[in-house]
């Protein structure tokens, strides 16, 4: 079997506060991915080199790294993509906790804070909304949104400034709104209206590059820069 | 020592755990009371396995569909193995549910005119399966999630990692827990537990399951005295990829995917499944859309007989879906289209994917009574680590989404019902329990034996598929009883090599290693001891290959014991609205 190098950006806290590289040979073929890689190393090379995975199906959104400065699924990202050595770093822009683990909890912060769920006054109905599949084709998109975090690592202005809500968020914002059984537009605007709401984003549109599951959160973002231009604009005429 | 209360501890944040969280706040707005609900889980919510379920949730739905309908479906699923008052109480309520999800927001697949569509399903009667395209464990986790954020009295622990509930005085005291990112233990107190943790497919080489199901949970009751109840029941799925082991969902065939050997020939027509339906026509209960044990066993056969094709190591069958277009597959099944391109480099479109059975799910585990409460007072279990009795000896697709929701509900509703009438219990008691497990994490953390955790896992797998597959005989379950025995002793001589505090996930695996020898060899033992075929548990042995129900009608009950064996025993089956008939599929199923 062939072998390919990976070079590991490691970083271990208890012993040193900064990071290094090390270098592994692994052995691949046609279907070995950069997690498999990983795994490979981990249970036959070192047992301390630490991630995150789980699904190893591109669902779960927890395996997201850099790979040759990329953000990336590990597990839907091959070897075979690859020529030379293939280096792999934490997802960027995100404080690093230990080797290719990274600290989350600033983008679960931004999840919550748009409100994603339907706000509605139709409580406790027992029977289903209707919604025709031209409705549903609407939001459906942008309801794909697996929370890797890769936009994150993709988009210079979270860099910049981490209290920016952020491609991932700003998406599922616009997922509610957008979805025909929603009324709660007019509470997440004010989120979306804030400084860092939509308008920190100058458009680079990176975000929707890297997405591994095509949900376009660029497209999501200039389409709530309309719709807060127009709650702006509506709300001056109120005053 | 870090300590916490908590009137309810959910431990999981998969699907059973979310609804159960849910349904907790729910109860205990209703009764005007305050509750605080702390849910933990080794990874963050939406990474739960929950999230890679594909083909849908069934409840009846249509006109023409009936509750007795889906009752016999699901009875005759698991060969009568099921409990049939808690199968009535499921078929009931899995609707209302269904329908509660799509109230806060789950974008369930629709027809023309904006009602919900249902598909085709293996071993269901009629098309009663509600889906989200094919993600739709995705949605429903990440639509549970979502909502969860609207109670602020749910609160989170995410990546803590649970290492064992407390009791005191026979009952449950709080749970005992590892937060992953810095290493310290904490104790949570708690009036209930609920488990949460989902199934222990990672005990086989070859299955489609994530790495985190491991069985924590499972684990964890039964070395508290709560019996493992079915374990000898474990699904193999008939379409997974090769290598993998990634899941090719079920809604294929309910599309109309057909089943090929290596010659083109639909070969489920030679094992009791047919006869042929035309293409394009795919039929309930016949052909493809057989129920899952059979479909594997007919690949075992296949394979046995030289009819298998090769891909890559693996022997394999074809799935076929090429018939159904380019714009209906990428409706209806774009996740699969997107697996087969990335994971084997096959576009369904123009060829049929190789395909191959994979260990699925666990339809044993944590024994429960009707209303998910443990023979353990205050410790409940819901999803697919318990057996609250709904899935006897296999499975129907598409029922266990739809059983986190029914009996994670309840869960949630008992755990907030005893929580107000119950008192925390004494904290030094439970102190001392989180000392003593700091004790064994530290001695964990610095074992420096001779055995890897990573040796001895790949020999558990190993064991677990030669002796416990699809088709198993006296000797083979023996030996995979004598292997997972030694490992455990084994287990006791390991050696870390990672010594830190900090996300050390080699420490973790390696406590999910003990978890799993632990309840391999309860599967082992509950296989041994059933000496009759049933459902997912086909014996080889001659006199043993038919179902037996004058001797066997029975649960397998397993019970932990710390200085010996564990100790299988027999539990009466509840067969109170249907008698065992025979199990027939294709036109010898006819009006069954
Ligand atoms: C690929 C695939 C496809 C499927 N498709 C379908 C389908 O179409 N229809 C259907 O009905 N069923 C399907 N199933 C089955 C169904 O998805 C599962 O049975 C169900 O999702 C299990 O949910 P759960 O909530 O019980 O557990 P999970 O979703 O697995 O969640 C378990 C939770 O427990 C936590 N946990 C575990 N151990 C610990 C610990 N020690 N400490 C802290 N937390 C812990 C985890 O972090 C996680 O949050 C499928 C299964 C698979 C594998
Ligand atoms: S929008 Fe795409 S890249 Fe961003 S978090 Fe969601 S799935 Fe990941
Ligand atoms: S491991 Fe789940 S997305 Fe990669």
């Amino acid at each position: 079997m062939t072998t390919k190098r990976l070079s590991i950006q490691r970083y271990l806290p208890e012993q040193s506060k900064t990071p290094f590289w090390q270098e592994f040979e692994v052995p691949f073929d046609d279907s070995t991915s950069i997690l498999e890689a990983l795994n490979h190393i981990k249970e036959d090379m070192d047992g301390s080199l630490s991630y995150r995975w789980s699904c190893r199906m591109a669902i779960c959104g927890s395996c997201g790294v850099m790979v040759n400065g990329e953000p990336k699924l590990g597990c839907k990202s091959f070897l075979r993509e690859y020529p030379g050595t293939i280096s792999i770093e934490p997802l960027a822009h995100f404080p690093v906790q230990k080797d290719l683990i990274i600290d989350m909890e600033i983008f679960l912060e931004h999840l919550a804070a748009v409100q994603p769920y339907l706000i509605n006054d139709s409580q406790d109905s027992n029977q289903t909304h209707k919604q025709t599949p031209a409705q549903l084709a609407k939001y459906l998109t942008f309801s794909d949104c697996i929370n890797c975090g890769l936009c994150y690592s993709a988009c210079p202005q979270f860099g910049l400034n981490p209290e920016f809500l952020g491609p991932a968020a700003l998406t599922l914002a616009h997922r509610y709104n957008l979805d025909s059984r929603d009324q709660g537009k007019a509470q997440r605007m004010v989120q979306l209206n804030r400084e860092e709401g939509v308008w920190t984003c100058t458009f680079v549109g990176y975000c929707s590059e890297v997405c591994p599951k095509s949900v376009d959160p660029a497209a999501a973002v200039n389409q709530g820069k309309v719709e807060s231009a127009k709650d702006l604009l509506i709300n001056l005429f109120k005053r | 020592m870090q300590h916490q209360d908590a009137d309810i501890v959910i431990v999981g944040g998969g699907g059973a755990g979310l609804r159960a969280a849910i349904a907790a706040a729910e109860h205990a707005r209703k009764e005007g009371i305050e509750q605080r609900i702390l849910m933990l889980s080794k990874v963050y919510p939406m990474r739960s396995h929950t999230v890679a379920a594909e083909g849908g949730a069934a409840a009846v739905t249509s006109e023409e569909d009936t509750l007795e309908a889906h009752f016999e479906d699901t009875v005759a699923g698991s060969d009568w193995l099921a409990e049939q008052g808690v199968v009535d109480y499921f078929i009931r309520h899995a609707h209302r549910e269904l329908v509660q999800l799509e109230r806060w927001g789950c974008p369930w697949s629709r027809k023309p005119d904006g009602s919900i569509q249902v598909r085709r399903f293996g071993g269901m009667k009629t098309a009663r399966t509600w889906f989200a395209a094919d993600k739709t464990g995705f949605h429903i986790l990440h639509t549970l999630f979502q909502t969860s954020l609207k109670y602020p009295e749910i609160e989170r622990l995410d990546e803590y990692f649970v290492l064992d509930v407390a009791t005191v005085g026979g009952e449950v005291a709080g749970v005992i827990a590892l937060q992953v990112a810095t290493g310290e233990l904490i104790a949570l107190r708690a009036k209930s537990v609920i488990i949460a943790t989902g199934g222990a497919g990672r005990l086989f080489q070859f299955n489609t399951n994530a790495g985190i199901v491991t069985g924590d949970g499972m684990a964890m009751a039964f070395r508290h005295g709560v019996a493992l109840r079915d374990m000898e029941f474990v699904q193999y799925h008939p379409t997974g990829l090769p290598g993998t082991g990634i899941l090719i969902t079920e809604a294929c065939r309910g599309e109309g995917g057909l089943l090929l050997n290596k010659d083109g020939y639909r070969y489920l027509q030679d094992y009791g499944l047919g006869p042929e339906t035309p293409l394009g026509e795919p039929k309930n209960k016949y052909m493809e859309l057989g129920p899952r044990d059979k479909l594997s066993q007919a690949f075992w056969q296949e394979q046995k007989a030289g009819r298998t094709g090769k891909f890559a190591d693996s022997d394999v069958v074809y799935l076929d879906l090429r018939h159904l277009g380019k714009a209906y597959l990428h409706e209806r099944l774009p996740f699969i289209c997107e697996l087969a391109q990335a994971y084997i480099n096959v576009d369904p479109v123009t060829e049929p994917i190789p395909i191959r059975p994979a260990v699925h799910y666990t339809m044993g585990g944590i024994e429960t009574d009707a209303q998910c409460e443990t023979s353990l007072k205050g410790l409940y279990a819901a999803g697919e680590c318990a057996s609250v009795g709904l899935h006897g000896a296999n499975r129907l697709g598409s029922n266990s989404l739809s059983e986190l929701l029914v009996f994670g509900r309840l869960a949630g509703e008992q755990a907030s019902q005893r929580a107000t009438a119950t008192a925390y219990a004494d904290i030094e008691s439970l102190q001392q329990q989180v000392q003593d497990q700091e004790k064994q994490v530290a001695r964990l953390r610095e074992a420096n034996g001779s055995e890897t955790w990573v040796g001895l896992k790949r020999e558990m797998v190993q064991a677990m598929e030669d002796g416990c597959g699809i088709y198993r005989d006296e000797q083979g379950m023996q030996r995979a009883l004598d292997t997972i025995r030694e490992l455990k002793s084994r287990y006791q001589d390991i050696k870390l090599s990672d010594r830190s505090r900090i996300y050390n996930t080699e420490l973790l695996q390696c406590i999910e290693l003990g978890f799993g020898l632990d309840i391999a060899e309860a599967t082992c033992l509950a296989a041994l001891g059933r000496r009759e075929s049933r459902g997912a548990h086909q014996r080889l042995d001659e006199g043993l290959q038919e179902r037996d129900d004058i001797n066997f009608l029975q649960h397998s009950l397993v019970f932990f014991n710390v200085d010996a064996p564990a100790q299988l025993r027999w539990q009466d089956v509840d067969t109170r609205f249907s008698a065992p008939a025979v199990r027939a599929y294709g036109d010898a199923g006819k009006g069954a």
